[in-house]
């Protein structure tokens, strides 16, 4: 939930907070009062859900750090031949993030491209229609994601990763024999890119929106294509918002589910093949397909590494914020 | 001027809506009670077929979840008054909660081991345990290859595909073991199951009883061999194969559909997978030494050599207590088994599940256990 609020706060333009707070100060009773403890309640409760979630994710994962690495060997039956617990957390980490960056390089040239079109080329009612068409994308459950991927995407990319793997075998990214069916991770990698692409072009068509038109006026009246013009005002200007765009969809892409279930043959490599079966997996995926049947450390092994991803996903969101706080200047906020 | 009318406006109107959504929440909270209450009532209210009535608890393996709908639903409809819950949560949890009494009745894809029914004799005060071989699933190994419908294909053969080591349809291994059919010389793809299953369990075990040599690892519901190509539950295997060329995988049989099936060797003749060939395989293993008569605990054996039989088989069971301090729910469990075991459960199961109805002799063990039930 705290994804989705911070789009805002990081693009659109805040009033100064100073002049409403005075305001408030000077009648704050009756309906004015309980509205204020309405907001200050709805950002308690955020925190609280939030602590709630990382209390229930350690005291349940808790059993499986205390337990000793061979006891858990023995006892949860997904950790056999694996070692210990650090052991079996590595490559889910590195299948995940691998996942979400190899997404995040699909999709966020891709939104900006959109984004310029909607904003700076298309005529206005184009762009609206297609502005509505790029937000229906993120209406679609994952599960429909992960049913087409994997009935309609995968045999239909299979021909070409299997040219991919032909041509490009020699770079270690590509190695061949493409897998077929083509449930590997760079199929997973483009269904990401598709889901998380609403979200990205959103942010930064309003972003390139903002762009002070005085800027841009003055570019082209200083004889600027309209290219040069996109790169001499609109970019610089919404590089934070692009920045923080792609960081709202890597927060995505990393805690997707059912479409890389549906869709990925899973293994526990550090692999960067992309195009070879069961070599790599996710953490949320890896959770939906051993719960319902792991025992009681079985389960804990399996809160051990959703508390993992609550961690990636907490730096992800933290390094964003970071970004966008050291670029102030630069931002929609003057 | 106008401002500040408009601004106190709006939080008027905030207030009235944030009033009206508490009151809201609290109607909606209200409501619910009654709904559940209703829900109650009509269900223990309604006139029933059967004179039972009441509520049973149960808990244990997804395999034999959908015949386990079934089987509630066809008996919650003889028994109007009757309700029973079933929560697939995995075998093992099951039978926890079974010996903790927070349930009354258990599923579990593998027998109770000795200690379990020490601690289970305790929850049954002192009573024996009933277990009963319910649900029995053949297992068929599937393959995708054009032209070609049926395999003969022994445990050796099965081994090596899915470890690696045979690589190509037209591989000497398989070519021997069919004459007459021309194989063509697609790679394998091996698929195999990427959730935690009783499916592979069973596959797996099946394999290292009559191919030990050929097969290093131990029966296990995680697949053992790293890598290669795998998928979600039943119906992901099912369209995995579908999806790729020359794919091999495990999968209930009921799901086969229009893929190909291979005929595995039994004995020395090579046998298609049938429902009666799966209850064969459980009649003809012989039973647990050592255990009550209520218990029909059977080892599997997955090297039988009658061709009428199919061992690459799944077998569920339904545990109970002999005994329970409480009339009412020793009846309930009476009801619920002995419609499991009848031939309208069991078709039940098999329309629902695909599952294979138990033989007859199977049966009359099985209604001797359940007649066992009474109160202490």
């Amino acid at each position: 939930m705290t994804i989705t609020t911070e789009p805002q706060r990081a693009t659109q333009p805040a009033k100064p907070p100073a002049t409403r707070r005075r305001r408030s100060g000077v009648a704050d009773r009756g309906a004015n009062r309980l509205f204020r403890y309405l907001t200050t309640g709805s950002g308690v409760l955020i925190l609280i859900a939030l602590a709630a979630v990382a209390g229930f994710l350690l005291w349940q994962a808790w059993p499986a750090f205390t337990t000793g690495s061979d006891e858990l060997a023995t006892k949860v039956s997904f950790l056999q031949g694996e070692g210990s617990l650090l052991a079996y957390l590595g490559p889910l980490v590195f299948g995940t993030v691998l996942a979400a960056v190899l997404a995040l390089a699909i999709a966020t040239p891709l939104a900006i491209g959109i984004a310029l079109f909607t904003s700076h080329y298309a005529p206005r009612r184009l762009a609206q229609v297609l502005g509505y068409v790029v937000d229906l994308l993120a209406a679609i459950p994952s599960v429909v994601y992960g049913l087409w991927g994997a009935l309609v995407l995968a045999p239909l990319v299979q021909p070409i990763w299997g040219w991919v793997s032909d041509v490009l075998g020699w770079i270690p990214l590509f190695a061949g024999p493409a897998a077929d069916p083509a449930r590997v991770l760079l199929t997973v990698a483009v269904i990401l890119a598709v889901m998380i692409l609403p979200i990205i072009t959103a942010v930064t068509r309003e972003v390139f929106l903002q762009t002070p038109k005085l800027h841009e006026e003055a570019a082209l009246a200083l004889g600027a294509t309209r290219w040069e013009m996109i790169r001499t005002a609109v970019l610089p200007f919404g590089r934070s918002g692009i920045v923080s765009a792609a960081m709202l969809g890597l927060g995505r892409a990393l805690g997707e589910t059912m479409a890389v279930v549906m869709i990925l043959s899973p293994g526990l490599t550090y692999s960067f093949a992309l195009l070879l079966a069961g070599k790599q997996q996710t953490i949320a995926a890896n959770i939906a397909l051993k719960y319902p049947e792991a025992n009681e450390l079985g389960m804990s092994t399996l809160m051990a590494t959703g508390l993992a991803l609550f961690v990636i996903t907490m730096v992800v969101n933290m390094l964003s914020r970071w970004i966008v706080a050291r670029r102030k200047d630069f931002s929609g906020a003057n | 001027m106008d401002r500040h009318v408009k601004l106190s406006r709006i939080t008027r109107a905030g207030s009235a809506v944030a009033i009206g959504a508490l009151a809201l929440t609290l109607a909606a909270c209200g409501s619910d009670d009654n709904s559940n209450g209703a829900a109650e009532n009509t269900s223990s209210a309604a006139a029933g077929g059967g004179d039972l009535s009441g509520e049973l608890n149960g808990a244990g393996s997804s395999a034999q979840g959908s015949a386990m709908d079934a089987w509630r639903s066809g008996f919650q409809s003889a028994n109007n008054g009757v309700t029973v819950n079933y929560d697939p949560i995995g075998s093992g949890d099951g039978v926890k909660n079974f010996i903790s009494g927070a349930v009354q009745y258990a599923g579990s894809d593998a027998y109770l081991s000795d200690d379990d029914i020490a601690s289970a004799k305790t929850t049954c005060q002192g009573g024996d345990v009933v277990e009963l071989p319910v649900y029995i699933s053949p297992i068929a190994i599937v393959f995708n290859l054009k032209g070609i419908d049926s395999l003969n294909l022994d445990a050796a053969t099965v081994a090596g595909i899915f470890n690696g080591k045979i690589t190509k349809w037209n591989d000497p291994a398989i070519a021997k073991l069919n004459d007459g059919v021309s194989l063509p010389s697609t790679a394998i793809t091996p698929v195999h199951r990427s959730d935690d299953s009783g499916t592979t369990q069973n596959f797996t075990e099946w394999i290292k009883a009559n191919a030990a040599d050929a097969w290093p690892y131990d029966p296990s519901k995680t697949f053992p061999v790293k890598g290669g190509q795998s998928a979600e539950k039943t119906s992901g295997i099912i369209q995995t194969v579908t999806a790729g060329q020359g794919t091999i995988s495990y999968a209930d049989a009921s799901q086969v559909g229009t893929l190909g099936s291979a005929k595995i060797k039994v004995g020395d003749s090579f046998v298609a997978h049938s429902p009666e060939g799966a209850a064969a395989a459980v009649s003809k293993s012989k039973m647990v030494e050592g255990r009550a008569a209520s218990d029909i605990a059977i080892d599997i054996d997955r090297t039988l050599t009658d061709a009428s039989t199919y061992p690459l088989v799944l077998v569920s069971y339904d545990i109970a207590c002999t005994t329970y301090t409480d009339a009412n729910t020793a009846k309930l469990v009476k009801g619920l088994f002995s419609y499991i075991i009848s031939s309208e459960g069991q078709q039940a199961a098999a329309s629902a599940a695909g599952s294979a109805p138990i033989s007859q002799d199977l049966f009359t063990k099985a209604e001797a256990a359940v007649n066992a039930i009474k109160t202490s």
